[in-house]
């Protein structure tokens, strides 16, 4: 058999490529069939409710769950291993018991029967405060990075000395030196669908419906916690109610639910309640920073030197100090980061992890720059193309700045910052902000059936977001074998199938493109080895037509599809491919750019932000499903809106508790608050050419710094800290006016 | 007969009662004595009462006790799961149902009080004869993970009674009692404005 050389037809034969097409799960999902994990009922199970910690420290005094075990309908009392008497709690919300009930009504109440005490400890949340938490023995050891300096220290040097009078040189050498502090919060991960499962255990076999990002990477935990072969453990998940990056582990609520189910013999449903989903189940770190940057006149950055700090939790962490400054380096720089330990869960990955708080960090400042300079924040920014540092060119960042700036009007629209004229109380602005991502290619099996009456079917563990990676594997194949959409059938959602990497850091559609273009290229060559003979032609000779096999440039020679597949005689054709990250492929690539910029109105008098327009210009290599894509990016912007304006988590000092863990005080956007939101995916021919790049994370990136920037553009004020509440612009402003 | 749950004429709204301890607490400002005033609450709530329930266009037969909310009976007893468990005060609309028209989240109703009305779920539609506002949906993309969906179908089918002429301001404005994380408002909105066109009607 020839070799199959992978490759995507070009741009010009593509017939279903980087078109836009509907989802294959979109009515399903629409009209409410879709069953999520949340929504499987099995007969006879049990509904599992928790007694949660009510205080941000403590410690346990008294467990007594037996008045639990006499409510009508309870069945089964779990203590947590992190529970009983005697145990410290770091945080506000931990699970510390689980009721197994003949329905919710009934856990809830065991919950609430069982006679629980504690004694309150030292609580400490204040992370903001970088004194505060020195003073309350919070803070970690500072880390440094090796500072980057035009000289270098000598032999004989003190370090420390060293880079402390280097740094001044530095700094005097500059026209222009801005500092500034700025800040984003901890928020929340908040999937409408919290973390759980519904599973059930039967002849030593546990079939567990997870919602999850990792389809075929959670069974190893609960086997190992179950002491079973990983064999005996199926994972499904065919819908997920949102997951960002919080979803890839079955979580001990999981394992304790696996328990539960062996235990009582019986299905458990066991799902988080919406206070608990916000307290533990994912949150994002917090990152606070101090910077002075240096530059020349005309707003090219020479120096950098900053100190941050932040929160992941109660094991300290913070926004990594890798990442900052953000895409753009001074020439000279240096980064200092400590991290503070508060009584909170500690953080999971969220969408693109560290990069949008280092993109705040930084480019907030960069912006000040251009309000100092009394310049064009565009200006600033395509001045400093020159000092980005990404897996993406730099004349790409350039290309898609001057597009973007097009597509927002910023010539007519821009002014000086604070200058811009005021409606009544309601000022404009804009603001830049641009991102990198890596977004590679995960690891992923396929398995290809072509069967002899001509149906193509699918199997791979991989799982769909809502990302429409369903839809993306049915487009590959596809086009792959001239059929439509509807022609193929996808199964994924299902650990028994062959592996697929988990959906992590947009990595999934490169994946899975790499799987089903593979299986499909080698089942097709195998598939021409069957039907040359037929045709009276070599198998190098064949080439796939809509809904046909025919002779190259004979188009007399052909046979329908089903035809062809009629030779493969009684038995299908199967075949395997697979695809391992990191391997270097012609279909697949990683590093993206993106940039973005914000139109907001700011009402001096209310504080009020209001999104007019928003402009983002993202780059991803390939497009597969134009539709599916732009709806990506349209929902990462919204994500963006979301964080840079309305959602904190809020954490009462002197208890510890997460006072806004409800949707009706965890403020996200609703339908009225985004705008108008004007997407461009950036996709010439060098770019298409590098294959498939994964797109989740990076236009969810730059957002909050786009956002401030535009606030600050239109007030002349920085309102350091995000989100950009009415009370927070009102304070910036009340400051301003007060030094000024 | 008399139908036990009716003659309370009570339009239960507070969380606090649905999970149980709200029951407690009443019960013991009425007769005193915490243990006795909960164990007869306890056992007020858990009372089962036969009613009959109009689900999309059907009579179902259910027993619920006084504080099972509606959102449970559809989910639990009925298996109509598309209105969904997302926020226990309604402030998601995730469970949005319409009753006698109106819509209403299905968590912060309870169930007896739904006796005798006309409740419709996503569900009076199915993927093989969808309506025009899921066809609308999916053409416009607007759903991602799709855990929201459902109770904006049922808010859109709402509001589109209301307004059918309804401008982008005011969809904008209309559909603010629900909410979605994946954010899908973009297209969402585009959707609607495409419905009111008359779109999703070919």
């Amino acid at each position: 058999m020839a070799k199959t050389g992978y490759a995507w037809p070009s741009r010009e034969k593509s017939r279903l490529l980087g078109k836009s097409h509907d989802r294959i799960d979109g009515l399903v999902k629409a009209t409410g069939e879709a069953k999520y994990t949340y929504d499987v009922n099995l007969k006879n199970q049990l509904i599992v409710k928790c007694l949660s910690a009510p205080f941000g420290h403590l410690r346990i005094t008294k467990l007594d769950t037996a008045p639990a075990k006499e409510i009508p309908g309870v069945v089964e009392v779990l203590v947590f291993p992190h529970a009983g008497v005697g145990k410290e709690i770091q945080w506000d919300g931990e699970l510390l018991v689980a009721v197994a009930a003949e329905s919710e009504s009934a856990a809830r109440e065991g919950v609430q029967a069982i006679r629980f005490d504690y004694e309150k400890l030292d609580v400490f949340t204040n992370e903001e405060d970088l004194e505060a938490a020195k003073a309350a023995g919070r803070t970690m050891r500072t880390r440094s990075s090796e500072p980057t300096t035009e000289r270098e220290p000598g032999d004989d040097d003190d370090e420390d000395e060293f880079y402390e009078a280097e740094f001044k040189r530095l700094f005097d050498q500059c026209d222009v030196v801005v500092e500034g502090f700025y800040g984003i919060p901890v928020i929340t991960h908040c999937c409408l669908e919290p973390h759980g499962s519904t599973l059930e255990y039967k002849d030593g076999k546990l079939r567990v419906y997870l919602s999850t990002q990792n389809v075929s990477g959670t069974d190893d935990g609960f086997a190992k916690a179950l002491e079973m072969g990983a064999d005996q453990v199926e994972v499904i998940c065919q819908y997920i109610g949102g997951g960002f990056g919080s979803k890839f582990s079955p979580g001990y609520w999981g394992i304790a639910a696996a328990r539960l189910a062996k235990s009582t013999g019986r299905p458990i449903k066991f799902m988080l309640d919406r206070d608990q989903e916000l307290k533990i189940a994912g949150n994002r770190p917090s990152g606070y920073i101090k910077v002075r940057l240096g530059a020349d006149k005309n707003g090219e950055i020479k120096v950098w030197d900053s100190h941050q700090w932040g929160t992941s939790g109660y094991r300290g962490g913070g926004v990594s100090d890798r990442v900052v400054p953000y895409v753009i380096q001074a020439p000279s720089r240096r980064v200092r980061a400590t991290p503070i330990k508060v009584n909170a869960m500690q953080a999971a990955a969220w969408r693109a992890p560290n990069h949008p708080q280092a993109c705040v960090m930084t480019q907030c400042a960069l912006d000040d720059l251009a309000a100092r300079l009394g310049i064009s924040s565009l200006d600033v920014f395509l001045r400093n193309v020159k000092h980005i540092s990404s897996r993406q060119k730099q004349e790409v960042y350039a290309a898609e700045l001057k597009r973007a700036a097009e597509l927002i009007d910023w010539k007519s629209k821009w002014h000086p910052h604070g200058k811009g004229p005021a409606k009544g109380s309601v000022v404009e602005g804009l603001g830049i902000a641009l991102h990198t991502w890596g977004g590679t290619a995960n690891n992923s099996e396929c398995r290809l059936r072509i069967y002899p009456d001509g149906g193509v079917e699918s199997f791979c563990g991989t799982q769909d977001l809502g990302t429409g990676t369903r839809t993306v594997c049915a487009l590959v194949l596809a086009e792959t074998f001239g059929l439509n959409v509807e022609d193929v059938r996808v199964n994924i959602g299902d650990s028994k199938y062959p592996p697929s990497g988990a959906s992590g850091g947009s990595t999934t559609v490169g994946a899975v493109c790499e799987s089903h273009r593979r299986a499909a290229q080698d089942a097709l060559a195998r598939l021409f080895e069957t039907v040359a003979p037929k045709l009276s032609a070599k198998p190098d000779e064949l080439e796939v037509g809509v809904g046909c096999i025919r002779v190259k440039g004979k188009p007399d020679r052909s046979l329908s599809w089903r035809e062809a597949c009629a030779l493969l005689g009684l038995k299908p054709l199967e075949v395997t491919a697979s695809h391992k990250r990191g391997a270097a492929s012609p279909l697949s690539d990683e590093g993206v750019g993106g940039v973005q910029i914000a139109h907001v109105a700011v009402d001096r008098d209310t504080g009020v932000v209001r999104m007019k327009q928003f402009v983002a210009v993202q780059d991803m290599g390939l497009i597969v499903n134009r539709k599916t894509a732009t709806s990506q990016v349209h929902g990462a912007v919204i994500m963006g809106i979301a964080y840079a304006l309305f959602e904190e988590r809020i954490l009462d000092p002197s208890t510890g508790q997460f006072v806004n863990a409800e949707l009706a005080d965890y403020k996200l956007p609703r339908i009225g608050d985004v705008g108008e939101i004007v997407v461009d995916l950036y996709e010439p021919e060098d770019q298409r050419a590098r294959g498939v790049i994964g797109l989740g994370e990076p236009p969810v990136i730059s957002p909050g710094a786009a956002i401030s920037n535009a606030v600050c553009n239109a007030l002349g004020v920085r309102v350091p800290v995000l989100p950009l509440t009415p009370k927070r612009v009102l304070d910036a402003i009340r400051q301003a006016n007060g030094r000024g | 007969m008399k139908d036990p749950g009716k003659s309370s004429g009570m339009h239960f709204h507070r969380r606090a009662f649905l999970q149980g301890s709200g029951a407690v607490a009443a019960a013991t400002a009425i007769s005193g004595g915490a243990a006795e005033a909960a164990s007869r609450a306890s056992r007020l709530v858990r009372s089962k009462t036969q009613i009959t329930l109009h689900v999309n266009g059907s009579d179902h037969q259910v027993a619920v006790e006084p504080r099972d909310t509606l959102l449970d009976v559809l989910r639990y007893q009925l298996d109509l799961t598309a209105a969904k468990p997302v926020s226990s005060d309604g402030s998601s609309g995730a469970s949005t149902v319409l009753v006698d028209g109106k819509p209403m989240t299905a968590s912060t109703l309870l169930a007896i009080a739904c006796r005798g009305k006309k409740i419709e779920t996503c569900e009076s539609v199915s993927s093989h004869h969808p309506d025009r506002i899921c066809r609308t949906f999916v053409k416009h993309d607007s759903l991602q993970c799709g855990f929201c969906t459902p109770g904006f179908v049922v808010a859109v089918r709402a509001f589109l009674k209301r307004h059918p002429d309804a401008t982008r301001e005011q969809i904008r404005q209309g559909l603010n009692g629900n909410l979605c994380r994946c954010g899908t408002y973009a297209d969402m909105i585009e959707a609607v404005v495409d419905l009111v066109k008359g779109g999703g009607n070919g």
